[in-house]
């Protein structure tokens, strides 16, 4: 199965912001928090977008 | 052997030497397969036959044997089909694909030159027939001069002004100009994207224009042209590293976003006006609001 137009998971400082649906990856820090989303990026074969300044989500396309 | 032979020999070489002509690989890269140029030299030979042996069995008054010109059509049709199986299936394949409005233009082009080389055999081989082998030569030559010019469809730059523009971030957007073109979240692929990419804004000439470029399948083949020629910076697995085309809502302007390997501005330039305009994208308000015009007159 093919997902298209999915948010696969979400990388944030701010967890609260987050719909319970989602993956959340928890961070401390903003550096941390790009680390994560870079890493999600390559293995999820989805892209970053950065949603507001302290969320991040990858999203199949 | 009868007064026939010479003239059909004749009638089928011009054929098969006109389909030659018209089977060219160049920056689409496409068929470069020595195969793929053995089928259809081969597909040609089989139209310059059909369309030369059509025109004794009408001297002879066999107007039924003409019927077989039915089956040649059947014939071609799935050559198209066959193009357009092919090239959809490597389409996955590729990085930055042609879309399927390229791929059916491409077989359509493939069926229409068959039935060019029916009608240069044909009407050499009636050159030849009621007069003689030189007037067959001289129909032969102005029927391929007609063929080329029927073959050769509308570029890029007779309907858009080609302009480059550096891309530029405002926060994590990325635009080309005024035009949003997609979200890069992350600091380094950013960097990436203003390293290897380049805008272009292409703007329509006419109001038919703006349509006509708008067509995703249009969009697509500027894209899958310029990464052809220009190489592409992305690999399987960098969604984000993508060439993509959006449009300006207001104006119809559109802006181009790639990532050659072969940073090359001119060059690019010259690509993106060289970008064929496909048969299927070509649409024309402006004949519609015209004839109703002429209708309320």
């Amino acid at each position: 199965m093919v997902l298209k137009k999915y948010i696969l998971a979400a990388v944030t400082t701010n967890p609260q912001k987050i719909p319970s649906c989602t993956a959340v990856f928890k961070c401390d820090s903003k550096e941390e928090m790009e680390t994560v989303a870079k890493n999600l990026e390559a293995i999820l074969d989805g892209i970053a977008h950065l949603l507001t300044e302290d969320v991040y989500i990858i999203v199949s396309h | 052997m009868n007064e026939y032979v010479y003239p059909i020999i004749f009638g089928i070489v011009i054929g098969t030497l006109s389909r030659m002509l018209m089977l060219r690989t160049d920056y689409r890269q496409y068929p470069t397969y020595l195969h793929g140029k053995i089928i259809h030299t081969a597909l040609g030979f089989i139209a310059a036959s059909l369309g030369t042996l059509a025109v004794p069995s009408i001297l002879e008054q066999d107007f039924t044997a003409v019927t077989f010109l039915t089956i040649a059509a059947s014939q071609f049709r799935e050559v198209r089909n066959m193009e357009r199986n092919t090239l959809e299936q490597l389409d996955s394949f590729e990085l930055v694909p042609r879309g399927h409005t390229y791929i059916e233009g491409i077989a359509i082009a493939f069926e229409s030159r068959n039935y060019l080389v029916i009608f240069t055999s044909m009407f050499s081989t009636l050159a030849y027939l009621l007069f003689n082998i030189w007037t067959g030569f001289v129909v032969a030559v102005f029927s391929m001069i007609v063929s080329r010019i029927l073959m050769a469809g509308g570029k890029l730059e007779d309907i858009v002004d080609i302009e480059y523009v550096e891309p530029r971030f405002d926060g994590a957007g990325l635009y080309v100009d005024n035009i949003y073109i997609m979200n890069i979240g992350i600091p380094e692929r950013q960097e990436e994207v203003l390293k290897y990419g380049m805008g272009f804004i292409l703007k329509p000439k006419n109001f038919d224009a703006r349509s006509t470029i708008a067509n995703l399948g249009q969009r697509q083949a500027v894209l899958h042209d310029v990464s052809t020629a220009l190489g592409v910076y992305r690999d399987s697995g960098t969604p984000a590293l993508v060439p993509l085309a959006k449009r300006d809502l207001d104006d119809g302007r559109m802006g181009i976003f790639v990532l050659p390997q072969d940073k090359d501005i001119e060059k690019a330039i010259r690509v993106i006006s060289n970008v064929p305009i496909l048969e299927n994208a070509i649409r024309m308000p402006t004949e519609k609001n015209r004839k109703d015009k002429e209708e309320d007159n």
